[in-house]
């Protein structure tokens, strides 16, 4: 088990390596290929009718003269070692581990993603707990009693929730719960200031999130169940005397919530990465709006940090749920 | 009822209802019906036999005749789930002096498990694959005894050991997919008598199982009976099995008995065509290769639409024997033949002696 989740560590690893690598190509490639040339992109960082000295000097100090390999493998140093950026008049040093450097907003990346990852965080956390609770029991409840009134009316709900997108039901409850009938607080505050706040001002955007995939949880959980309740091990339990209850949660839900784990670790791992329209609805400047914002600006050092924290996320989650799976399977179990 | 002590089947007469019956397991005149979309299903349709302590039953038939579901009946399990509320059933069912058929759901759970065991045809999908082989036999001990963790474990210790596995001690860490087929079975066994329960049903115990194991298997199950002493109800398709292990053979068409009796009265001289059929698509070792089973022309009645009159007769070839078309108007019922063997065909008594002896036994 230690060695296999060690081997599954180095893939990951590797795994990052060759994202970055892709992301790195692809930014450096697509300028490139709608035509603007590395002058064209040193010119962006300096003011009106620049000099043919003034742009030689800025694209050698961004470096965007060398060719890309020799780009990557300074970011990828910049990670372990740290990085020096030449930004004109002055040198900035960007400690380790340095994600990039935006000249647009003259700081480096990483302190930026990790100022904003607990917004982020807090995000997911939250509207984790709320979708994969509420799911799980409105599945197993439908299940148990499929084409009844409770079935039909929270199946319906379900599909409206799938259907309904975050513009309309974030900004409703906004309009509603902030603004109408002030219950929920409108500034985020960090967790470890004032929990309780915290709490307030994050719930409406935990709950608009939260219907979303609780939706598909419980869709996910109904069908589930209802293919699990009618396995031979389900009668072998009855036969054995059990109450229902023990069987339905014991030996059927037990069974059942399995692949639902694997959907939730990686769920959970796409929506670190950031949540970019929850985000942006409910203005928490979590990573997803740093990504927006490094969108819209064409600040690729913002957008390549972000891609490979999300990667990470991605890459972290894929291997928690593997473990866990094994751990939660006897059959997949490795030896 | 003279015959029932002797035979422990009981006689065609339903009991008058609501007098405790003297067998040990004694069920009358059951019905189980399932409405669908299509129509009413009916399963078991009216099957009466009982069955003494320390005997073995088997009932035999083709896929859909109704055995298993007869079986699951007598276990209260129909009941139970989404799909309970769909089941009608009507009847008796008494077990040890109790009727289970309109008991309080919760007094059958009771006995389930404890006084009545079940054994299912694939023990590999029929054990939970999460949790470990001793864990699951823990469970079915502690349902029904207020008893440690320690001393259901010893005791699942002793049982797997009982059935034949080796290091039960370490066995009972395993997971059901660690196991062999024949294994699991005998840890299936294992489970359901760590109760000691008075009744076990076996349905199709061997059917999933390697021809070696089968035998194997099968003379574990008669080993604890008679240590035990329990009533054993056997479902199968397997007249091999029959022959093996029953005192009492039932054998079902279509939701209803046509024959039962004395092992060894059906065997030696069968009184219903379908059991003919039976017997003449069972292979034997001591026939020529040359010679080809006999199968049963048809396909087995539909539940829903059964034919009318006597159930098996678009398959039956003495179907036009008995006179006015009776056997495709009057559905035939039980008639002692002898004893404790009773038939459901409209043939005369002397006619189906005659096709036996000179048509259908030279055959086998």
């Amino acid at each position: 088990m230690i060695s296999y989740i060690f081997r599954r560590t180095l893939a990951a690893i590797f795994l990052l390596l060759v994202v970055s690598a892709v992301t790195f190509a692809i930014f450096f490639l697509l300028p490139r290929l709608v035509g603007q040339t590395a002058d064209q992109l040193a010119q962006q960082y300096i003011g009106k009718s620049p000099s043919k000295a003034d742009i030689l000097a800025v694209k050698h100090n961004l470096g965007l003269d060398q060719p890309v390999y020799v780009q990557f493998w300074h970011f990828i140093k910049g990670i372990v070692a740290g990085a020096d950026y030449n930004i004109g008049p002055t040198t900035v040093h960007c400690d380790v581990p340095c994600f990039g450097y935006s000249f647009k907003d003259h700081v480096a990346v990483w302190p930026q993603l990790t100022s904003r990852l607990p917004i982020t965080l807090s995000l997911a956390a939250g509207a984790a707990v709320l979708w994969l609770v509420s799911g799980v029991a409105i599945g197993v409840i439908s299940a148990l009693k499929p084409r009844s009134l409770f079935d039909r009316t929270f199946m319906g709900v379900a599909l409206a929730g799938v259907s309904l997108p975050m513009f309309f039901t974030g900004n409703l409850a906004i309009l509603l719960f902030v603004f109408n009938w002030p219950i929920f607080g409108r500034d985020y505050v960090p967790l470890t200031q004032n929990p309780e706040q915290w709490a307030n001002t994050l719930f409406p955007a935990w709950c608009s999130l939260a219907l979303l995939y609780s939706a598909i949880y419980a869709r996910l959980t109904r069908s589930g169940m209802l293919e699990t309740m009618n396995e031979d091990f389900i009668r072998t339990a009855r036969s054995k005397g059990l109450g229902e209850r023990t069987v339905v949660v014991k030996h059927g839900l037990r069974a059942a919530l399995t692949p639902i784990i694997t959907v939730f670790g990686m769920d959970l791992g796409l929506l670190l990465g950031g949540a970019v329209i929850t985000e942006s609805v409910f203005s928490l400047p979590g990573i997803g709006q740093y990504a927006v914002q490094g969108i819209t600006d064409n600040d690729l050092p913002k957008i390549l940090g972000v891609t490979l924290l999300a990667a990470f996320f991605v890459v972290v989650a894929n291997l928690v749920v593997d473990v866990l799976y094994a751990a939660a399977d006897p059959r997949v179990r490795l030896s | 009822m003279t015959e029932l002590s002797k035979t422990g089947v009981a006689t065609g007469e339903p009991v008058a209802a609501g007098k405790t019956p003297e067998a040990f397991l004694d069920v009358r005149d059951l019905k189980v019906h399932f409405p669908t979309d299509d129509g009413l299903v009916k399963s078991v349709d009216g099957l009466t036999f009982s069955l003494d302590k320390g005997k073995t039953l088997a009932i035999v038939g083709e896929s859909g005749s109704g055995k298993s579901v007869t079986s699951l009946a007598i276990m209260g399990l129909h009941r139970l789930g989404s799909r309970g509320k769909n089941v009608r059933m009507s009847g008796e069912i008494w077990l040890n002096g109790k009727e289970l058929v309109n008991a309080d759901p919760d007094e059958v759970r009771r006995l389930r498990g404890r006084e009545m065991a079940m054994i299912f045809q694939d023990p590999l999908s029929a054990m939970h694959p999460y949790y470990k082989v001793g864990d699951q036999i823990v469970e079915a001990y502690r349902t029904h005894h207020k008893v440690s963790r320690k001393v259901a474990r010893a005791r699942a210790v002793e049982m797997l050991d009982r059935v034949g596995i080796p290091e039960p001690g370490k066995r009972v860490d395993s997971y059901p997919h660690e196991f062999s087929g024949g294994m699991r079975q005998r840890a299936m066994i294992a489970m359901s008598l760590v109760n000691n329960p008075e009744l076990l049903i076996a349905d199709e115990p061997t059917t999933a199982l390697d021809v070696t194991v089968q035998a194997q298997i099968l003379d574990l199950i008669r080993d604890l009976q008679k240590e035990f002493g329990s009533a054993v109800v056997m479902i199968t398709h397997d007249l091999g099995v029959v022959a093996e292990i029953a005192d009492d053979v039932l054998v079902m068409y279509g939701g209803r008995c046509v024959e039962r009796g004395r092992a060894d009265e059906v065997f030696e001289t069968p009184q219903h065509p379908y059991t003919w059929g039976l017997l003449g698509s069972m292979p034997r070792i001591d026939r020529e290769t040359s010679e080809r089973l006999i199968p049963v022309k048809g396909q087995p009645p539909s539940l829903i639409n059964v034919p009318s009159g006597c159930a098996f007769h678009p398959r039956c070839p003495y179907a036009d024997i008995p006179k006015e078309n009776v056997t495709r108007t009057v559905r035939p019922e039980l008639q002692q033949v002898e004893g404790g063997h009773w038939s459901a065909c409209h043939l005369s008594a002397e006619d189906r002696t005659r096709i036996w002896t000179e048509e259908i036994a030279p055959k086998l």
